[in-house]
């Protein structure tokens, strides 16, 4: 018995080696070098590798690093926040009213990913645009009298790319969550007198909470650091500190403080997330 | 009597598939009936129906003489254990038990006196706080109970509830099931496949085939005086066999090659004659072995062609001349009983009082 542990561990050590030594070399090693980086100062082309906070303490006190953490959090929050609630009615169709269709729903999720997520978010731009697709159609209506610029070149441009471009991910946390819901759970609630609305809020939201609680860390965590949607659709009221620790990687020619910059935006999302889910704890539990 | 639960004519098909098929039922206030059929034969089906989780096709349900059509089952008198007690998970024992009580606007102590009570009744005291998941089976289906009785339904719909235990527990529950049901006076419908469990615990059983009720009858009714050769075999064990009958004013005389000349009263015989044929049905039990030939009148002799020991009972294969089939015959394994060997001869006496005819 013990011998068919051992060698079922070895086994198990021997499977995952591959992939521990590629993390190591394509994240641990980058990320201690970050972290490095982060503690010396660069003067133009040469690195003084004297230990200094003076890049933390530059990246906490400036303020428009402090505007662009704000934003890029307050962003990141409103679009896990509206991610989750578009996601969960369509998670709740395909599981309890998909029937046989199930695979095929699921698949038709999956279809945006067909096409590159830079296309999706310049469609975005011919979508919100001054004379767009959505402008336009207003203007037929004639809802509005001239083409609105509120949602193009902005937080909310960037708001909206981003919930459009995440909600698969997710759509199949909650599914999964709600599909493991013993259907007999739903016809118990209701023979002791639950309603629809309360068989879902009594029964049917908490045990698909693991599955929400989820869902939001894929959107919340990824979203925080995106680069490219603010690039593309946010305009300057949209950046977000990915773009400026690009810009400090690049043009400013300051490594040590865009890697300042990265650690904290890192430390702050981790932070976040571990208070998030300490603070669903009790919703977490496997059923 | 009051008839509290009244199944009218329903039918309830899925697809192509029939599951019940006009079954017209009354269930007495109080009383513990029993749905009994082999699996697939519509019991849960019709079950449901009374609960409201399914809609019949055509007939009609009336509880308390209420038309239960259109009625939600949320709005329905009735509550249900289901077969794997669907125990809310994310609630402790209490939140479970008092699950129900949402709408009744009681006082924290009423809640918590009734709770206390329903408790003790299905003997749970003490685990108020005990969360879903650490409980066992036992205590599982004790919580589902008395989730559903702190309501105090008119009728408790019980779905196959001991099947997932073992069968120690299983017989212990079938007792006090049947103590609670006496206690409370609320009328339970309990559907089962185990004729052991329909007979020891109803006070009427209903025996369906095929989305059809078959017989509905008292335990020992049933028993005793089946309707059809169906139920008689699917309760306890039978011998069927196949004679030519004659109609008298007051019952058939059967001349038979293994039980001699034999009577049967009307009231033992289901069915119409129409081409002399009739299946005497005889329960192992009712056939004994005479050792002593003192008296060997009327006696059939036969010849053991196997034994199986149970414990409490043997079981006798005994051929009773040739070309028959062997009847089995089943002896108490009591204080002075003989014992037996293959291929010995026996003399054999039936209780033709016990005897029960099929016509087709």
């Amino acid at each position: 018995m013990i011998f068919a542990i051992r060698t079922e561990t070895k086994k198990g050590w021997r499977l995952l080696s591959i992939p521990f030594i590629f993390s190591l070399l394509l994240l641990a090693a980058p990320l201690t070098m970050m972290f490095l980086l982060s503690f010396w100062t660069q003067d133009y082309l040469v690195l003084d590798k004297t230990f200094t906070l003076n890049n933390y303490i530059e990246a906490a006190t400036q303020p428009v690093y402090q505007l662009l953490f704000q934003r890029s959090l307050i962003i990141s929050l409103t679009v896990t926040f509206f991610t989750v609630l578009l996601a969960y009615p369509m998670a709740y169709f395909i599981s309890f009213h998909g029937g046989e269709r199930k695979a095929l729903w699921l698949f038709l999720i999956t279809i945006p990913f067909w096409t590159s997520y830079l296309l999706r978010m310049f469609l975005w731009k011919v979508i919100l645009g001054y004379n767009g697709v959505f402008n336009s159609l207003l203007l037929w209506l004639e809802m509005i009298t001239e083409p609105v610029t509120f949602i193009l070149y902005n937080a909310n441009a960037v708001v909206i790319a981003l919930t459009h471009g995440w909600a698969p991910f997710a759509i199949l946390p909650i599914f999964v969550s709600l599909e493991k819901i013993d259907r007999s759970l739903l016809e118990a609630s209701r023979d002791l007198g639950d309603g629809p609305f309360h068989q879902f809020f009594r029964v049917i939201l908490p045990l698909s909470a693991p599955g929400v609680v989820g869902a939001a860390l894929i959107i919340f965590i990824p979203t925080v650091g995106d680069y490219i949607t603010p690039k593309l659709v946010g305009g300057t009221d949209g950046l977000m500190i990915a773009n400026m620790i690009q810009v400090q990687f690049s043009k400013a020619n300051n490594a040590p403080l865009a890697a300042a910059l990265s650690a904290s935006s890192l430390m702050i999302v981790a932070f976040i997330s571990i208070v998030f889910v300490l603070f669903n704890k009790k919703y977490l539990r496997r059923y | 009597m009051n008839n509290l639960v009244q199944v009218q004519n329903v039918s309830k098909s899925f697809g192509e598939v029939n599951a019940v098929k006009g079954v017209s039922l009354e269930i007495d206030q109080g009383k513990f009936f029993s749905l009994l059929g082999p699996s697939g034969c519509g019991k849960t089906t019709l079950l449901r129906l009374i609960a409201g989780f399914e809609i019949p096709n055509s007939g009609k349900i009336l509880i308390d003489n209420k038309s239960m059509d259109g009625v939600e089952p949320n709005l329905r008198p009735t509550n249900m254990v289901f077969q794997n007690y669907a125990i809310f998970p994310h609630l402790n024992v209490e939140q479970n038990v008092s699950y129900g009580l949402r709408k009744k606007n009681l006082s924290k102590a009423e809640k918590d006196e009734m709770i206390s009570q329903v408790l003790e009744l299905v003997g749970l005291t003490g685990l108020n706080q005990r969360s879903a998941n650490a409980l066992s089976g036992g205590q599982k289906q004790r919580v589902a109970l008395a989730r559903a009785l702190i309501l105090k339904p008119k009728v408790l719909l019980l779905d196959e509830p001991l099947s997932a235990l073992d069968k120690k527990l299983r017989e212990q529950m079938q007792l006090e099931l049947r103590h609670l049901q006496r206690a409370v006076g609320i009328t339970f419908i309990l559907v089962t496949h185990d004729q052991e469990e329909a007979l020891t615990m109803s006070d009427k059983v209903a025996v369906m085939f095929d989305g059809e009720v078959e017989q509905v009858d008292s335990p020992r009714k049933l028993y005793e005086r089946p309707a059809s050769q169906r139920v008689a075999s699917f309760i306890g064990d039978m011998n069927f066999i196949n004679e030519k009958a004659l109609e008298t004013k007051d019952g058939l005389k059967v001349k038979s090659k293994i039980l001699g000349d034999i009577f049967i009263p009307k009231n033992q015989v289901s069915g119409k004659l129409s081409n002399n044929k009739i299946i005497i049905g005889i329960r192992p039990e009712m056939i004994s072995i005479i050792t002593k030939n003192s008296d060997s009148k009327g006696l059939i002799s036969g010849k053991i062609t196997d034994i199986s020991y149970f414990g409490v009972t043997t079981y006798y294969k005994i051929e009773c001349g040739s070309n028959a089939k062997a009847l089995s015959v089943s002896a108490q394994n009591s204080f002075g009983q003989m014992d037996y060997k293959i291929g010995e001869t026996v003399k054999l006496k039936m209780d033709v009082n016990s005897l029960v005819g099929f016509l087709d």
